[in-house]
């Protein structure tokens, strides 16, 4: 692996890994996160045949 | 929002954490990622990634989710909907509906290939793939009979339709899940299946950072492998600008930010549209957006091309043809896992998690056309699973029996998941910044945002955005159009002009869609004219 390569990984992994962290800690210091972050996966659709 | 199952069980901030950061995994982060990145530059691939990364891909995100609660505060769910009362036309419900095909026809082959993923998955515990051994002949041979490549209908055949029992299984799966409703159908499964599928991950990579080298040629360790995958790389007797002046790689990283990141289908705009005025969506969009980077560059860079340099070495990776999405994870891997000590049982965790990832992508396709057909034609959860299950049955069995080539499926794909979400992904940044307006649209991303969104970002959504797009779709238009144009309109004597007939069968679906809008229109406009009166 040449020095650049080792550049690139290194910058490329911490970088991704960083702001994966950045986010986390803004979720755990975010009051009720529960309440107020979403992902698809957790969305409520509001079924029709659930009204 | 109502609190929901997820939550309740849950109820930490880790399952928060891992539900937002596990929705945007698929097979792209672990298949097409690293392959992208060997062909087109290897580290240096990282530049148009990162920059398309932050200049399209956060962008779109936002624009996408903050568009959907938007339109679902004007009371609409489906991107017909949505697009109809934000443009304030009955014609922009038309705009709209590439949100809602899109997903639809990617769905016909994506659960064929999800099937594919649990089919290996159940054959590494079998033992008949890691039986295959390390011929590389025979474990490519394997792929592509299992997929019906040589012959078209073969996986109709009593030999060679044991594929097509798994297919079906995720068939079932799938809409068994969305018919209980997303809540108590995806939730549930997502509950598992996302702590599940990053642990799979870090098996995987566990094992592969303690290879030890090839016993037969140590050149092929570890170090190595990773450098095969990151070191720069210009092209022979070129610089690295002229590699990275090259439109070629500007087009497979914004493509690959476009599959990674799941922007530009429409699916969050559905989504999103469920949510609340005061839900956060600049946090939720961008710690979804990081959990995918994360998963694409370390998990994924980190795992298929460094275990295949060690075992297969560098000429063998070499080959475009060996590392494209299919012949990388289907036929390139297989043979990794096959030599690797207890590879049985890791190449059945590689391919169940792949399995998981396309389980939570391919149910999120379907969401957005049942959202239509229920607020479109007034119609609940069962008729509109039930017709939405003929269409896709349709498109699937289409796409299985036409096998020959991956013939069909590379026709669906090719002018879904590339030419209309180009369009799709422009139209919606060009309304979002122009049409909204830059501050409203501010307004409507930071609204109940827990994190500070930059106030420049409605400049970029405006102006850096959709020109990058467009350029980008310019080149990709320049050098891919003429070639798939080629590919549809040359068929060998005596082969049934397939591609066209796909060609056909997507504007079916998009006719279908088109009357189901029709419909819906008059029923929109009733409560309209009511309004107005």
């Amino acid at each position: 692996m040449t020095v650049a390569g080792w550049i690139v990984f290194i910058s490329a992994v911490t970088g991704m890994t960083g702001l994966l962290l950045w986010c986390i800690q803004k979720v755990v210091k975010t009051p009720n996160a529960e309440e107020h972050l979403h992902s698809p996966v957790d969305i409520d659709t509001h079924d029709q045949e659930q009204k | 929002m109502s609190s929901s199952p997820h939550k309740d069980s849950w109820n930490t901030r880790f399952g928060v954490i891992l539900a937002v950061t596990g929705s945007a995994v698929g097979l792209g982060n672990f298949l097409r990622f690293p392959g992208q990145a060997v062909q087109n530059g290897g580290g240096l691939f990282m530049v148009p990634y990162l920059i398309a990364f932050l200049i399209v891909g956060i962008p779109l995100a936002w624009s996408e989710w903050a568009l959907g609660r938007y339109g679902g505060q004007l009371g609409k769910n489906s991107a017909p909907g949505i697009f109809r009362v934000l443009l304030r036309r009955k014609s922009g419900s038309y705009v709209g509906m590439l949100g809602t095909v899109m997903p639809v026809l990617i769905y016909t082959y994506y659960v064929l290939l999800e099937g594919l993923c649990l089919y290996y998955a159940w054959h590494y515990l079998s033992g008949r793939i890691p039986a295959l051994g390390n011929d590389t002949g025979e474990v490519t041979a394997f792929a592509l009979n299992t997929l019906g490549y040589f012959e078209n209908g073969h996986l109709f055949t009593p030999e060679g339709s044991e594929l097509l029992l798994f297919v079906g299984f995720c068939f079932l799966l799938n809409f068994a899940l969305i018919y209980r409703g997303l809540s108590r159908g995806i939730e549930k499964f997502c509950l598992y299946a996302m702590p599940l599928l990053v642990i799979c991950a870090f098996l995987v990579l566990g094992r592969v950072l303690t290879l030890p080298p090839n016993p037969d040629t140590p050149d092929q360790n570890l170090i190595n492998g990773l450098g095969f995958m990151w070191n720069p790389v210009q092209e022979e007797g070129g610089s690295i600008f002229q590699t990275l002046s090259s439109p070629k790689v500007w087009v497979a990283a914004t493509g690959q930010i476009f599959f990674s990141l799941s922007v530009g289908f429409g699916l969050i705009l559905t989504y999103s549209s469920y949510l609340k005025k005061d839900d956060d969506v600049a946090l939720s969009s961008l710690t979804s957006v990081a959990g995918n980077g994360f998963c694409e560059v370390v998990l994924g860079g980190m795992i298929a091309i460094p275990a295949a340099f060690i075992f297969l070495g560098p000429v063998f990776l070499s080959d475009p043809g060996n590392t494209g999405t299919f012949s990388l994870g289907f036929m390139t891997l297989p043979n990794v896992f096959n030599q690797m000590p207890a590879g049985g049982f890791f190449g059945f965790l590689f391919f169940f998690l792949l399995f998981l990832a396309a389980v939570t992508s391919s149910l999120s396709m379907l969401q957005p056309a049942i959202a239509l057909l229920e607020e479109g034609l007034g119609i609940t959860r069962k008729p509109s699973v039930a017709i939405l299950g003929f269409v896709t049955f349709t498109g699937a069995f289409f796409v299985a029996f036409f096998s020959k080539g991956t013939n069909a499926l590379d026709t669906i794909d090719f002018w879904m998941a590339n030419f209309f979400i180009f369009i799709f992904a422009t139209v919606q940044t060009l309304i979002f910044g122009w049409w909204i307006g830059k501050d409203k649209g501010y307004e409507a991303l930071s609204a109940g945002a827990e994190v500070r969104v930059p106030k420049g970002i409605m400049h970029v959504i405006r102006y850096v955005s959709p020109t990058f797009l467009l350029i980008i779709f310019f080149f990709w238009c320049r050098d891919e159009l003429p070639k798939e144009i080629h590919r549809m309109t040359n068929v060998a004597p005596g082969e049934p002009p397939v591609a066209l007939i796909s060609v056909g069968f997507i504007f079916m679906v998009i006719a279908f869609f088109a009357f189901v809008i029709a419909r819906a229109n008059r029923r929109w406009q009733e409560p309209e004219q009511e309004t107005t009166s």
